[in-house]
């Protein structure tokens, strides 16, 4: 069975329209990723696929039922972690869990195996019976995560659920939600800033700008779609004849001059730079560089939308957004 | 369909952060200590016209001390669900299997206990002031009163607050709503005593009917019989679950 199939989902604040005409679907034990920049509507997507904003029109189906039909159907199937926050900072972590548990049924003794799991894959065991007001903020979203893993839902909703996390804790919460992924087949929506958290993370990835899907494929099909190996040739000083030859070869697509330096858009770099060395030498150019650039998630991203996720505007605006989730949570 | 699981969470919950937070409940409490103390000190010689001489003012003001701190503890629960969206909690209990049924019942649950709480504190405490308490099943007969008061304006804050997404304006609004269901309700003197015009509106106001049965039940002296109060009152209270149950169900919870 399908776990999400999205048919166009659209949502308006007052002539704002967040959500465009959205469609697609994540399969029964799907890793998804959906990446956009900020403000692109990611948010709001899963905030109506979870029930909890009315779609201005459109459906969607999750794990079978229908997000306006039957809402109490869907949520029994769901789980999610929020971007922002939404824990109760008067109780402790552990009773932070305790509840969650709880209110999915889950009986007292796998409770406690599972919130003592849980605890141990976000480092909090220790911090578990101290009040959730004086954690840090890091250790908040950690507890954020550790409360959306408690309760094996069938499909997960992960809004950039490492935000803000140290490398290592990254590591170790990627881990476990591919395990979550592999054993209990629980499909995954994942929303991230960071490109190689979908890179590893995920079986296929949409990338959402202003509200409207523009690409859905697998990492590996994004990156051989979208760009070309880039060469990098510092060269003091560069001759006609070099770029006459350069523009007979079929492998390369582009060539531009950067601050005195000689780039090569090319296809298959890795196997072209022999000839090209062959090349340089034959005309007797002398370089004193080469680098040459595969692309990552990032180049495609950039490419597609314009902006670089997490460099100027971006990352200023998230600057500001955690120092407000910090207020927040005080 | 009402889920007993997710009532209990949300009334436990509740009864925890009641039981830490210490300012809280005295902050509750002052404001009729303060009102009792001092209008049952400062009124305790004067005839007030339909109040009998042999009941005394204290006795007439404690019950409607009790529907005040009542009424200002309940309506608040509102505030709570505010302060819970505020801070994001309500979306992670909104999303929870729990139908919004059960989500309102807990709630209710959470908030009449605290209500309940600190009115039975104020009962108590007015004994100090010379209050003669009367015995245990009228106690509890004006415990089960009180519920109902509890019930009704727990839910005129609950649908409050799903209307009304923020702070300020919950804020203005109650404080429009509560003050005049507190004066209009015979409280603090009888009701008979206003002119006319204003009296329609203590008519209207479900309070009036509270507090005249917790007389009805304490001093065993009230205005209309006490079928007819519990009558309104159980009409009025079943009405509001509805109410602020379908606004529940409704709303969008952001
Ligand atoms: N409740 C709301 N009322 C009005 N506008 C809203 C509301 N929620 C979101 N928006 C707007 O909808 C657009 C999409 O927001 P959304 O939060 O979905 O973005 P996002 O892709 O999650 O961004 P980010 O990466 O910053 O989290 C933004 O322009 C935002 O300002
Ligand atoms: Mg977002």
């Amino acid at each position: 069975m399908t776990a999400i199939v999205i048919d166009n989902l659209t949502k308006r604040f007052d002539d704002l329209v967040a959500v465009d005409n959205v469609s697609f679907s994540v399969k029964s034990g799907e890793l998804f990723g959906l990446l956009g920049p900020n403000g692109a509507g990611k948010t709001t997507i899963l905030n109506m696929l979870t029930t909890l904003l009315v779609p201005t029109a459109g459906s969607a189906l999750i794990a079978g039922s229908d997000i306006k039909k039957d809402p109490d159907g869907v949520r029994s199937n769901i789980g999610i972690i929020f971007q922002d926050p939404s824990l109760d900072i008067g109780l402790t972590g552990r009773e932070n869990l305790e509840f969650h548990a709880m209110m999915y049924n889950i009986e007292r003794s796998e409770r406690k195996k599972r919130i003592a799991e849980v605890l141990k894959v976000v480092n909090l065991s220790e911090k578990a019976d101290t009040l959730v007001e004086y954690y840090s903020g890091g250790m908040k979203r950690r507890l954020e995560i550790a409360r959306g893993l408690i309760h094996y839902p069938r499909v997960l909703f992960l809004d950039e659920p490492t935000l803000g996390l140290d490398a290592q804790t990254r590591r170790s919460i990627w881990d476990y939600i591919k395990n979550l992924n592999k054993e209990y087949g629980t499909s995954i929506i994942l929303t991230t800033h960071y490109m190689e958290e979908a890179d590893y993370l995920c079986d296929r990835i949409a990338i959402i700008d202003r509200g409207k899907i523009i690409a859905l494929d697998t990492p590996a099909n994004l990156k051989v779609q979208y760009k070309r190996d880039r060469i990098t040739l510092a060269v003091p000083d560069i001759p006609e004849s070099l770029v006459t030859e350069l523009e007979k070869r079929a492998w390369v697509q582009d060539i531009l001059s950067e601050n005195g330096n000689l780039v090569l858009s090319v296809s298959k770099g890795e196997e072209n730079l022999p000839e090209l060395f062959h090349l340089l030498h034959s005309l007797g150019v002398s370089v004193s560089a080469v680098s040459l650039h595969t692309p990552t998630l990032e180049d495609v991203f950039i490419h597609l939308t314009g902006a670089s996720i997490r460099e100027q505007d971006g990352s200023r605006r998230s600057a500001i957004r955690d120092r407000m989730r910090r207020r927040m949570m005080r | 369909m009402i889920q007993v699981n997710a009532i209990y969470v949300l009334w436990m919950r509740e009864m925890i952060k009641y039981a830490r937070a210490k300012s809280r409940l005295v902050g509750a409490i002052a404001m009729p200590v303060f009102m009792l103390v001092f209008l049952g000190l400062g009124f305790r010689r004067v005839d007030i016209p339909g109040i009998p001489g042999s009941i005394g003012y204290i006795q007439y003001l404690v019950p409607g001390i009790l529907g005040m701190t009542l009424l200002f503890s309940s309506a608040y629960t509102g505030m709570g669900v505010i302060m819970d969206r505020q801070y994001g909690f309500l979306k992670e209990v909104m999303v929870t299997p729990a139908s919004r049924t059960s989500i309102v019942l807990g709630m209710i649950a959470g908030g009449a206990t605290t209500s309940l709480v600190q009115a039975t504190m104020m009962m108590f405490l007015s004994v100090l002031l010379g209050f003669r308490l009367p015995g245990l099943p009228a106690i509890l007969a004006a415990v089960f009163i009180m519920l109902l008061i509890c019930v009704i304006f727990i839910n005129i804050g609950l649908t409050l607050s799903s209307v009304l997404k923020d702070f300020h304006g919950f804020n203005l609004i109650i404080n429009f709503i509560v003050f005049p269901l507190f004066l209009l309700s015979g409280a603090l003197f009888p009701v008979a005593n206003l002119p006319a015009a204003i009296r329609v509106f203590s008519y209207l106001d479900p309070l009036t009917y509270g507090v005249d049965a917790l007389r009805g039940i304490m001093i065993d002296f009230s205005e209309f019989s006490l079928l007819i109060d519990i009558g309104i009152l159980i009409i009025i209270s079943s009405a509001m679950v509805a109410i602020s149950g379908y606004f529940f169900q409704k709303g969008e919870a952001l």
